[in-house]
């Protein structure tokens, strides 16, 4: 059996990428780190990919918007090939700064006639914050939750908040079970940021791509719990479940 | 004639107004909030011949977010965005032409990839202030709508023409006359050229001129003065300096040489072939030995001018320079977590108090906090240590230290410069920033310096320097040129002079790509611009570096080449405009000579009423030292930086049962599938030198080296360094007491066998105004010497934390109390003076150490935290209430050479921890510890209470989240 791979984008500002490709390989993905220009230049590096990641970071220093000026570069140069590598039943997975970005090419709720649905704007705090949120999953749809319920993961964003343009779209998306991943603690919720419905990541309607804020590959190692000194090492760290699923939807 | 455009986005319904938040924040700050209103927007401006349509078209698919914003767009100036009610003003705030403005760069960029071809693109905020009177427009336009050294703010509506900045640039060569000039004259031509040279300095340039038969021109004597300035050449401490003391007087050739570097130099001798320094005071930042494959490097700066006048500019390019300088390490480190240590004065100082011409400590603090932050978050470098340091004294000269922890394969540490290598410059065009910051920075502030030297103050651009750091990482790894260096203070005059000092080299100044037309060779050359660095590349690599930075679309272009004459050549096109030769700018400088001397204080007794000894007190005491700014929590700041990207965080900044107990060290693991860690801590108590310089230095020495050894560090593997701040040194008192804690420095690395790794100083800290009644008053900073520390632990797996993990574990002081009062915190909440300052006993510190290191090794220490502010009684309150349990102790046992609870509970004293130990470990922990002292004071429970008491008698007794509210409170903000 061959080793599924992935191809964890790099942009101007990307810098989360070395500890992405880490956790992917611990999952036993063969990861590699690709600048979007050898993307623009020949778009066929895809074909080889399986997994497409975009990873943490400040795409473009996030001047205009968040995610927004390499959203565009997608739109612009890459729209195509993401179309095709999705309609291949590969996977795409954003992380924070990669949910922002494909939030906003509308890869994952698609945009209608008035422009984008959803989008992620800024916490409430007005401010960065760093800090570990627990998570609960919700619904079956999402490919790289399967088998998840409860996670532990840091969050590190200024712009998490995820918003839509009306309820209505919250409530399609959510009974279609997109709204894969909430924030939550013992039932009452946890929010960080002020997102809708205390969402912390979405997927698209077929279940393989999916955007989250929290930073699973900062928890694919016991020692980067914050609290590994109190309660021990854990064996399966929480983050890895997600790299995890993704590996094994090739297996 | 192209047109412009003006888009301007506000908020949608139903979200907040972050803009105006954060002003009438400000506002209310400064006591404006009254009646006054203030809406915000913002937008961008665009200079381009396009249709209406297409700047529709561009606002709609790019700038808005269209979910949560709205937008309008219209000609610059139109009638419909400048409607106002008559009880308004408008106000716009635009970054002042030249200045670095990333979103406007960004959007640009996009614009283009959209298609669009935009000549030019600024930022700007838009204000519209209700209820506001004349007097109260003119404080809000000054101290919170805009700062005057990096914006301009236009009242009404925009009547722009045209966006771009500089001109069209009319080449002339100039010389200046010194040949002919008398003493006055040469000092009126350093002073008006911002020069700092000093008469003796200026007279030694004159006779090599006058050697030389001509007259240097401007570019020759500008490349003298940022080459000898204070901040390139450190020349009052590494001068000839007479120092006097109660021992009698010393006279120093190279005082810096003969403590701090001499220190380093009798430890890495003792080691021998176990030294384990690799580069210490040469390169960017010193290098010692990690893992056998990789090294790691730290260095710490100060960039405390710049931040006093522009905290948020100024912190942002503070923390960039300092990452460019572990870049500029050896063939280039890559950046693996920075450190921030601020000073500042109270955030609740009353406006009204404030001297003239300074910012509101509270406006500078946060503006600090949010540079440092936007610049580390975007760099993806995790900051993870730090302090801020609280004094009145820090009003006019707010202090900030940024440090860069890097990591490099061993091979790759050296670098030289071979003759005929060019000389190639990568990242960040070159405009007007930062002119003359490098002897800026040496000078002293006065009120007038936010008018005089704002061209000093610069904002950087994260993004360019990340990408500078991706090229630069592959090209070190394939092996593309032979050295690299950072343009600092002083731009490429002092990167391209230092590099090329053993060779020599010939510059060609209009290849360096600018922001904008306009600039003169001498500007190009001396221009700190930021997140630039300079490469000597062999001719043969050039082909293969180009096509490597153009991959990722960084900018490259040849400079010149380094020619071995011995001579620093300087052409623009086919003029030759300045030629120096290496050895007279990097050896020519007169040496300095100063007078120093150290009168120590006559001790005095601290005087504690009775009624400040009782349990009531003692608890209240302790709820105050905890809610003093000092010791009060910093999650405000710490949550504000990303402390975990790169994902090799194993100890945090904070920790605990509830992740917000405070870390004694922060620990990480760089590479991942590796058990070795390394460890950041620091050390500071500006209080202690009010007493003592010696023991100020002393204290912070051993501070740093416990707050590693805390969380499990080797206390034979900690490289430390230091930053002196310090005021002005030509005063003999002033400078007699950095000298005294140099010799503590040089004393205390050796005892302890800390080597001094790196190191940099910032004189002349001191703000001159005219008070009141007309009189002139200086306020000096207080003597603030800064050590960091880098230790090492062999697995991470081992390491522990501060907070209490387990019911029953038994509670040990370690380490011996003694009568030290002096600076202490609880002198300082109760308004008492004297005592004694605290010292330290090298021996049995070294011990101390030691034993705790190896109880850790051998996992018997569950919670381990250092005892230092507040003593025994905010130690034990830390790791209660941050492990969310209680704890009943006695003081009995505690060693102490007094038998008094406040002496035991409050005193100072240094080399001291808690432990936390699992009662099965006793034994085998009391045994590791023959030689140091101990006392097993009590055990951890379940309860929610601190019990403390002193021979069963209770003498402090509290609820442990009534003491966690009041460490938490204080810098709570929103």
């Amino acid at each position: 059996m061959l080793k599924p791979k992935a191809l964890v984008l790099r942009a101007p500002g990307t810098n989360c990428d070395e500890e992405t490709q880490f956790a992917f390989e611990m999952a036993g993905v063969d990861a590699d780190r690709i600048h979007i220009n050898r993307i623009i230049e020949s778009p066929n590096v895809l074909d080889e990919y399986q997994i497409l990641c975009v990873p943490g970071g400040f795409s473009f220093g996030d001047d205009i918007a968040a995610g927004r000026i390499l959203a565009n570069q997608i739109l612009n140069r890459l729209r195509d090939a993401v179309e095709d590598f999705r309609a291949a039943d590969k996977l795409v997975l954003g992380i924070c700064n990669g949910f922002q970005v494909l939030v906003k090419t509308g890869f994952i709720v698609p945009p209608d006639n008035d422009g984008l649905c959803a989008t992620l704007t800024w916490n409430d705090s007005g401010r960065f914050i760093d800090r570990w949120v627990k998570l609960k999953t919700a619904g079956e749809q999402c490919v790289f939750l399967k088998g998840l319920d409860e996670i532990y993961l840091p969050i590190a964003h200024a712009e998490g908040k995820f918003v839509a343009r009306d309820e209505n779209i919250l409530n399609e998306l959510e009974s279609a079970g997109q709204l894969a991943l909430r924030y939550h603690s013992n039932g009452t919720s946890e929010n960080p940021n002020g997102s809708s419905r205390d969402i912390a990541g979405v997927c698209d309607a077929s279940g393989r791509v999916f955007g989250l804020m929290p930073h699973p590959e900062r928890h694919v190692l016991a020692t980067q719990h914050p609290r590994w000194t109190r309660e021990g090492l854990n064996d399966c760290p929480d983050g890895r479940g997600i790299f995890d699923n993704a590996a094994s939807y090739f297996a | 004639m192209s047109k412009l455009w003006q888009i301007e986005i506000y908020p949608a319904d139903g979200y907040q107004n972050r803009i105006a938040a954060d002003v009438m924040a400000d506002a209310t700050g400064i006591g404006l909030s009254d009646k006054i209103q203030i809406d915000a927007r913002h937008g961008f401006l665009l200079q381009s011949d396009i249709s209406h349509d297409e700047a529709k078209s561009i606002a709609k698919n790019l700038l808005v977010e269209p979910v949560v914003e709205g937008h309008s767009v219209h000609p610059v100036g139109a009638a419909e965005v400048n409607q106002i009610e008559t009880d308004q003003s408008v106000f716009y705030v635009l970054p002042k032409p030249g200045v670095t403005d990333p979103q406007a760069e960004s959007a640009r960029g996009a614009m283009s990839e959209l298609g669009f071809s935009i000549e030019a693109v600024r930022t700007y905020r838009k204000f519209i202030v209700t209820g506001a009177d004349a007097q109260q427009l003119k404080m809000l336009c000054s101290k919170v709508l805009a700062n005057d050294s990096v914006e301009q703010i236009i009242a009404g509506p925009l009547e722009l023409k045209e966006l771009g900045a500089g001109s069209a640039y009319q080449f002339e060569l100039a010389h200046v006359d010194i040949l002919n000039a008398d003493d006055a004259t040469l000092d009126q031509i350093s002073r008006e050229g911002t020069l700092s040279l000093t008469t003796v300095e200026m007279q030694t340039i004159q006779q090599h001129y006058k050697r030389l038969d001509r007259n240097p021109t401007d570019i020759e004597l500008e490349t003298i003065a940022q080459t000898w300035s204070e901040h390139c050449s450190h020349k009052t401490l590494a001068g000839r300096i007479a120092y006097t003391d109660e021992n009698g007087t010393r006279n120093f050739e190279n005082m810096l040489k003969e403590t701090v570097f001499a220190a380093t130099q009798t430890i890495r001798a003792k080691l021998g072939s176990d030294d384990w320094c690799v580069s210490v005071f040469k390169d960017n930042a010193g290098i010692i030995e990690f893992d056998g494959t990789h090294n790691l490097t730290f260095k710490v700066e100060t960039h405390n001018r710049p931040s006093a006048l522009e905290p948020y500019g100024g912190a942002n390019t503070g923390i960039g320079g300092v990452i460019r300088d572990t870049l500029g390490t050896g063939m280039g480190a890559k950046p693996i977590c920075n450190t921030d240590v601020f000073c500042f004065a109270s955030p609740d100082t009353e406006a009204d108090n404030l001297p003239p011409g300074v910012m509101h400590p509270r406006t500078i603090m946060k503006g600090v906090v949010s540079g440092v932050r936007d610049y580390g978050n975007r760099m993806g470098i995790p900051t993870v240590n730090g302090a801020v340091f609280f004094d009145d004294r820090y009003v006019g000269n707010p202090l900030v230290f940024c440090g860069s922890v890097g990591i490099i394969p061993c091979e790759k540490s050296d670098k030289e410069p071979k003759p005929g290598d060019l000389i190639v410059s990568i990242g960040g065009a070159t405009g007007r920033d930062g002119i003359h910051g490098a002897t800026f920075s040496s000078a002293e502030l006065t009120d007038t310096s936010e008018q005089t030297d704002g061209g000093a103050v610069q904002i950087g651009n994260a993004i360019t320097e990340k990408m500078l750091q991706d090229v630069l990482i592959q090209a070190r790894d394939e092996s593309l040129y032979n050295a690299v260096t950072d343009c600092g203070a002083g731009g490429y005059s002092s990167a391209v002079g230092e590099m090329g000092e053993e060779i020599g080299a010939v510059v060609w100044l209009d290849k360096v790509p600018l922001k904008y037309g306009g600039l003169s060779y001498t500007e190009i050359w001396i221009s700190e611009a930021q997140e630039r660095m300079v490469f000597a590349v062999p001719e043969d690599n050039l082909k293969r570096f180009e096509e490597l930075c153009e991959s990722e679309s960084v900018v490259a272009s040849v400079i010149g080449r380094f020619d071995p004459t011995g001579q620093l050549k300087l052409q623009y096109k086919d003029d030759e405009v300045g030629e120096v030769s290496m050895a007279f700018l990097h050896d020519g400088r007169p040496p300095v000579i100063r007078d120093a001397v150290f009168q120590p204080d006559p001790e005095l007794p601290m005087e504690i009423q009775s009624s400040q000894t009782d349990t009531l007190s003692n608890t209240d005491t302790l709820k105050k030292i905890l809610g003093s700014l000092n010791v009060a929590s910093k999650h405000w700041v710490i949550r504000q930086y990303d402390h975990e990207v790169q994902g090799a965080s194993v100890v945090k900044p904070l920790t605990g049962v509830c992740n917000d107990g405070p870390s004694d060290a922060a620990v990480l693991r760089p590479i991942l599938n590796s058990t070795k860690g390394a460890v950041v801590s620091c050390g500071m108590n500006p209080h202690l030198g009010d007493f003592d310089p010696y023991h100020m230095a002393a204290s912070s020495i051993d501070e740093a080296i416990r707050n590693c050894v805390a969380v499990g560090a080797d206390p034979n593997r900690i490289g430390i360094l230091d930053n002196f701040c310090w005021g002005y040194t030509d005063r003999p008192e002033t400078l007699g007491t950095l000298v005294r804690a140099a010799i503590a420095c040089h004393d205390m690395a050796v005892a302890f066998g800390t080597p001094f790794i790196s190191g940099k100083d910032s004189l002349n800290n001191e703000f001159s105004y005219d008070a009141a009644d007309g009189s002139r008053k200086t306020i000096s900073i207080p003597s603030t010497l800064l050590i960091s520390a880098l230790g090492q632990v062999d697995d991470v797996q081992k390491c522990v934390t501060m907070d209490f993990k387990t019911a029953g574990n038994l509670i040990y002081q370690i380490g011996e109390t003694k009568d030290e009062f002096g600076g202490s915190h609880f002198g300082l909440v109760n308004g008492i003076s004297g005592g004694k300052v605290p010292t330290v006993n090298t021996d049995q510190a070294k011990a101390t150490f030691a034993a705790v290191h190896q109880a850790i090794c051998n996992g018997l220490i569950r919670s381990c935290h250092d005892m230092s502010e507040g003593g025994l009684a905010v130690s034990v309150a830390e790791m209660a209430f941050a492990g969310g349990l209680g704890a009943k102790i006695d003081l009995a046992a505690a060693p102490c050479t007094a038998d008094d609870s406040i002496t035991k509970l409050f005193a100072e004293s240094n080399s001291r921890f808690v432990c936390e130990v699992a009662p099965e470990n006793q034994a085998a922990f009391e045994a590791l510890f023959a030689n140091v002292e101990i006392g097993l004071l009590g055990s951890v429970n379940e309860s929610t209470q601190l019990t403390i008491s002193l021979c069963d008698e209770v003498c402090l007794d509290s609820d442990i989240y009534e003491l966690k509210s009041a460490w938490q409170s204080p810098l709570d903000w929103n």
